[in-house]
């Protein structure tokens, strides 16, 4: 039995018709086909699936898709200015080579936009505890703590 | 819920979506708890009220929680990852009732009462009694936890929590020791509170401390993993209980309580090397606890590996 449901999804209201047992993950890939947001373990331990919600980074292959009515969904899509620039966060990984593969990226991004709203400038360590919840298997970090340093302290993002 | 057969509460989800992916449950309702008004509040009067929607990261950004009861602050953030923290609930991590709960074991040695609402009413556990097993804890069907009580500890009471992993994130503990102690020192004020800011030895900061007669009123251990269920260190907590701190003193807290765990060989660890960590774990909580009742304000208090 599908339901419609409404949430706002990168700065726009939108209205979706789901089955109750889908998760978020699946609506944003399989419905709205915003492909950004990766499915990895599906078990909340790899966060390749971090979108933020009402502010919050979230696991959204946990998320079930019910709980987003009314709800403010930011996914790596609504980063990107609507000049087309990147978003600062997503210019540092490019210009510092924090994307390989690219398959934690985006989460990765999600992640660290959620720790530099919380703190605008957060120290080595606290960068390192915000993304504790990303796998990357590629990098090994380095590259992902210094492009999300470079941005640290901008202002705003 | 009543009229609902095979349905589930559903708080964070955390926990339970992954049952269901992993088949290990299949509810044909999820009953959210999520957009219940008033159920994600934190109340500080008379102690603390943990309301059943209050989340790991709520519990974290708790100013008042890291001071009166910091074992609490250090168990919520070290669960999981950040987005699980965002969402996952203390009430959830107390019901689904691993052995490894990090939260289980601070808010036994906080003496949490769990409040619980049903078809027949409210009525409040203590939480030791709560737990029946791994998994098992006791709720009747149609029964949700709504929150949990902590009684006020007033002044010279502190508190830690240990999580012992192997990875820095993302791990379970093979062994989480919580401690709660309170100290009194007859008649005047302590007078040792700077005891562990310096870069003595243990043994003499222990040294001092008994010399000031310091005495540990009253106290509470807690362990993790070394049994079905988070369990108490009773035999541990009477022998202190009472008594002027010395280091002797706590090596044979220590040893009680290693006796009274009942740890598994598992692949998280192996049971005498868990034990060997209880008694260690156990003699460093204590001595945080001792260390946050002396500085209260502080927030630092570094790992000294004693």
């Amino acid at each position: 039995m599908k339901r419609e449901i409404t949430f706002k999804l990168n700065n726009e209201e939108r209205t979706v018709e789901v089955d109750p047992s889908w998760t978020l993950l699946y609506v944003l890939r399989e419905v709205l086909e915003l492909t950004g947001t990766k499915e990895g373990c599906g078990y909340g331990e790899c966060g390749a699936c971090t979108v933020m919600i009402d502010g919050l980074s979230v696991n959204s292959c946990l998320y079930p898709i019910l709980e987003a009515e009314g709800r403010t969904v930011t996914t790596i899509e609504g980063l990107r200015a609507a000049s087309g620039e990147l978003h600062p966060l997503q210019q540092a990984f490019v210009d510092g080579g924090a994307v390989q593969c690219g398959f934690c990226t985006a989460g990765m991004i999600m992640s660290a936009k959620a720790l530099l709203d919380e703190k605008e400038k957060p120290t080595e360590e606290e960068i390192k505890e915000g993304i504790a919840g990303n796998l990357c298997r590629c990098t090994g970090y380095v590259q992902i703590v210094d492009a999300i340093k470079t941005v640290a302290g901008r202002g705003r993002t | 819920m009543g009229s609902l057969e095979n349905a589930k509460f559903i708080a964070g989800g955390t926990d339970v979506m992954v049952q269901i992916r992993q088949k290990k449950i299949a509810p044909a309702h999820l009953i959210s708890l999520r957009n219940i008004k008033g159920f994600a509040t934190i109340e500080t009067g008379d102690g603390l009220q943990i309301g059943g929607g209050v989340t790991h990261s709520d519990i974290v950004a708790s100013g008042f929680i890291q001071k009166q009861y910091p074992a609490l602050t250090d168990a919520a953030g070290k669960v999981g990852s950040r987005q699980i923290r965002n969402v996952a609930t203390v009430s959830g991590n107390i019901c689904n009732a691993a052995p490894s709960a990090d939260t289980a074991c601070p808010l036994l040695v906080l003496d949490a009462d769990v409040r619980v609402a049903g078809p027949r009413g409210e009525r409040r556990v203590p939480l030791d009694d709560f737990f029946l097993g791994a998994g098992r804890v006791d709720l009747a069907p149609g029964e949700l936890v709504t929150g949990f009580r902590l009684p006020p500890f007033g002044q010279n009471t502190g508190s830690a929590y240990i999580k012992h992993t192997r990875r820095q994130a993302m791990d379970l503990p093979m062994v989480g020791i919580a401690v709660r102690v309170t100290i009194r020192i007859d008649g005047s004020e302590i007078g040792c509170r700077d005891a562990f800011c310096t870069i003595d030895t243990i043994s003499n900061i222990l040294r001092r401390l008994e010399e000031e007669q310091l005495r540990c009123e009253e106290v509470r251990i807690a362990m993790g993993v070394v049994a079905p269920r988070p369990v108490r260190a009773r035999k541990a907590e009477a022998a202190l209980r009472g008594k002027v701190i010395s280091e002797a003193l706590f090596e044979e807290i220590a040893e009680i309580a290693a006796a009274e765990a009942e740890p598994r060989d598992s692949i998280r660890g192996e049971a005498w090397y868990r034990r060997e960590m209880v008694k260690v774990l156990t003699k460093r909580a204590l001595l945080i606890s001792v260390d946050r009742v002396l500085r209260p304000d502080d927030r630092i208090h570094p790992d000294r590996l004693w």
